[in-house]
């Protein structure tokens, strides 16, 4: 589904991203661990299309095509859903009105139909049990004035409604109280299909106590520098970053 | 039928034939220029009273005094008020006759604001089928009012028809001395519109110049005035969101309001004259006085503007809060885009005890234009308890544009209780990414985050007309943002 190929990108002339190489296959969940400043965030952004970053070697093939040609809202279309960090307030504009217009965009790009309003609030309503939703986050402005925990399982809850292919969360864990981040898991746990694919960014590894993955990597530096399957997350934990920093030294020189 | 008849009828079929609809126009123009014989000439043309040339007389010796402001913060070259033609006849010949004609991205902005087709070619300018629904619909209207006793129709109907009310009530909150285009506007407007709203009587629909016949060709210096009686209600739409053009440039309306014990009266407006091409040019000067007087106890007066049209806005739709425990409203959003500018806001005048005032207004600036707040909140000396909440927001898009706030308190009372906040914000590119990653365009982005910014205005507008403003809106600030 996700092909990432010697990735290279930068943000104001600094190096971020090193060459990162990454498959990722439907029906597959991924974790990207890494210290503070490793790249993890900047991976994540550069696969939803921010601008500010400029990708400067490598290639990025999602089903078969290029990404990193096409627009954000293009990537969205095809189905690539960032859950942000720090999810952003549109005041003014209810929760409900833009997940019903970007539905109705996506299906647009794909040539459905729009969804009738009857037909958008069942399917709502549905979803809203998934992440435990309360009513009248729906009708409130976009992230205006929810707390951190709200904010993030908003940013679960328009994924379970948009439905993507590949679901990139970026440290949706931080911040977030144990019953929070419970209930957030669960509901990608949920959602997780043969059909779709998860990477998820993450500082700790108790996110992937709830959400199991099949494959842990290490991000160091702008590079995976070491990837596995669940353990490793877990010696992850116990030996903490710097076990994989000595790693590093190892690594550069080979 | 004898042979004489048979002749006279021949020969006024022959005439009109002869002469035709563009001749009459032709005769009917009065020369350019403004002095006392074109006065009365418009009002002889009017068949006016005798204290209609009067007072118009009075107003032109007035301005000849005045003049022209220079405080707001835009800049224009004067007219020159004397190659103005100020009276013609008030039916236009067609400029075109099919849509084929009109220029394409006017019908394109057509299409995008949803304008039925029979509609666009009234504000495009085209001929029109002589049955056309919308008259009927205003006959209708017309009739179910008069059984109420709601007076609407034009403005040189009511002084022919309902002499004592008009000459009751103009120039009585707007008077003629007030400043140097109502003064012009007095001394020579030609038609607008005239509402009664009977003690009592709460009308059913809101009454709009769209359904009154001819009412697409008023002129260029309008007079509007809508008295509400002891316990009325009116809510009264001014202008729509199809771009109107117009042969003149220089627009100067009047609007009086006047709302007696325990009245309420409602004004929406959207106002999108044409904004002149990206450079500026030709585009419509509007400059306009608005105000409404709330004259009996427990009378309320609202506001409400949508202005995205003009190269030149200059208004503030005011209130006087005269009666105890009244209320005045002003909600506005304002955008300017490419060259435009707008220097627009309210003042409320706080009189009687217990008044109260709320401003909410809603700047928002793209291009290389300029957009100006500019309010009043004057609580007089024996206003006890007067209470004024004013809220002043500027949105920026892109970084050539300007925003401008001058809020003015002049406070005579010390029980008075005035609040104020501004803010100004750009759309950042976080909200567009972050909509983008939603799937949403960029444009559709921006569209989303200014709806979202002006919900608090739009909500105050009539459901249909809100929806109209919100379109609008897109369209107005399409292109904006690279």
């Amino acid at each position: 589904m996700l092909e990432i190929k010697n990735l290279h990108a930068s943000i104001d002339g600094k190096d971020i991203l090193k060459g990162i190489n990454l498959t990722v296959k439907a029906g597959e969940v991924h974790a990207i661990m890494g210290p503070n400043g490793s790249g993890k965030s900047t991976l994540a952004q550069v696969l939803a299309g921010r601008e500010e970053y400029e990708v400067t070697e490598g290639e990025v093939l999602f089903n078969g095509k290029n990404l990193l040609e096409m627009a954000p809202e293009d990537r969205a279309r095809e189905g690539v859903f960032l859950a942000f960090q720090y999810p952003i307030e549109i005041p003014g504009v209810s929760n409900v009105n833009l997940l019903k217009t970007a539905l109705n965009e996506i299906r647009k790009y794909r040539n459905e139909e729009p969804l009738d309003s009857m037909d958008f609030l069942n399917m709502i309503k549905s979803k809203m049990s998934l992440v435990d939703m309360p009513n009248d986050l729906m009708q409130r402005s976009v992230n205006e004035g929810f707390s951190g925990g709200e904010k993030k399982r908003n940013e679960i809850f328009q994924m379970a409604v948009l439905n993507p292919a590949l679901g990139i969360l970026d440290e949706t864990d931080s911040g977030l109280d144990i019953d929070a981040l419970r209930i957030v898991a669960n509901g990608v746990t949920k959602l997780r299909s043969p059909e779709n694919a998860f990477v998820v960014v993450t500082h700790y590894q108790r996110l992937l106590n709830y959400i199991v993955p099949d494959y842990v990597h290490v991000l160091f530096n702008g590079r995976i520098i070491k990837s596995g399957d669940k353990s490793l997350a877990l010696e992850l934990e116990e030996k903490g970053y710097d076990w994989v920093k000595e790693h590093i030294t190892e690594f550069v020189g080979q | 039928m004898s042979t004489t008849e048979t002749n006279e009828i021949e020969k006024l079929a022959n005439q009109e034939y002869k002469y035709g609809f563009v001749t009459d126009i032709e005769t009917e123009s009065a020369p350019k220029g403004l002095n006392e014989d074109i006065i009365a000439l418009i009002s002889k043309k009017k068949n006016e009273p005798e204290w209609m040339l009067e007072y118009r007389l009075k107003a032109y010796r007035h301005w000849l005094k005045m003049e022209e402001p220079e405080w707001p913060n835009v800049s224009y070259t004067k007219p020159d008020f004397q190659d103005i033609i100020y009276y013609s006849a008030p039916k236009n010949r067609p400029k075109y006759n099919s849509l084929d004609e009109v220029d394409p991205e006017l019908i394109k902005t057509f299409e995008k604001l949803g304008i039925p087709l029979e509609e666009q070619k009234i504000f495009a300018g085209v001929a029109v089928d002589a049955v056309f629904d919308s008259v009927s619909v205003a006959t209708t209207y017309k009739e179910k009012l008069k059984e109420m006793g709601i007076i609407f129709c034009s403005m040189s109907e009511a002084i022919q028809e309902h002499p004592g009310l008009v000459k009751k009530y103009i120039g009585s909150v707007v008077p003629y001395t007030d400043n140097f285009y109502a003064a012009l506007n007095s001394a020579v407007f030609t038609d607008g519109s005239f509402a009664f709203i009977p003690k009592g009587v709460r009308c059913p629909m809101e009454l709009s110049t769209y359904f009154r016949i001819n009412a697409s060709n008023t002129g260029q210096f309008e007079r509007t005035l809508i008295v509400a009686e002891d316990s009325a209600y009116v809510s009264y739409l001014e202008g729509c969101t199809a771009p109107m053009r117009d042969e003149n440039q220089l627009h100067a309306a009047v609007v009086e309001l006047v709302a007696l014990d325990n009245a309420e009266i409602k004004y929406s407006t959207i106002q999108n004259w044409y904004a002149g091409d990206k450079e500026g040019r030709g585009g419509i000067y509007n400059f306009v006085t608005k105000r409404g007087l709330c004259k009996g106890v427990n009378s309320k007066i609202s506001w409400t503007q949508v202005e995205t049209g003009s190269s030149i806005t200059w208004k503030y739709p005011s209130c006087v809060l005269q009666g105890d425990n009244s209320i005045g409203e002003f909600y506005s959003v304002a955008v300017t885009n490419n060259m435009q500018q707008a220097d627009t806001g309210t003042k409320m005048i706080h009189i009687g005890h217990n008044t109260r005032s709320t401003i909410v207004s809603k700047g928002i600036s793209a291009g290389v234009s300029n957009n100006t707040y500019r309010g009043l909140v004057k609580v007089g000396k024996k206003a006890s308890h007067a209470r004024n909440y004013s809220q002043c927001d500027s949105l920026l898009i892109g970084d050539k544009c300007g925003a401008h706030t001058f809020p003015y308190l002049e406070v005579n009372n010390p029980t008075a209780i005035i609040e104020h906040e501004a803010t100004t914000s750009k759309i950042g590119e976080d909200q567009i990414f972050y909509l983008n990653q939603r799937g949403l365009s960029t444009e559709d982005a921006v569209s989303m985050i200014v709806n979202g910014y002006c919900k608090e205005v739009f909500r105050e507008l009539p459901m249909e007309f809100a929806v109209e403003a919100q379109k609008l809106l897109s369209v107005s600030l399409e292109g904006s943002v690279g």
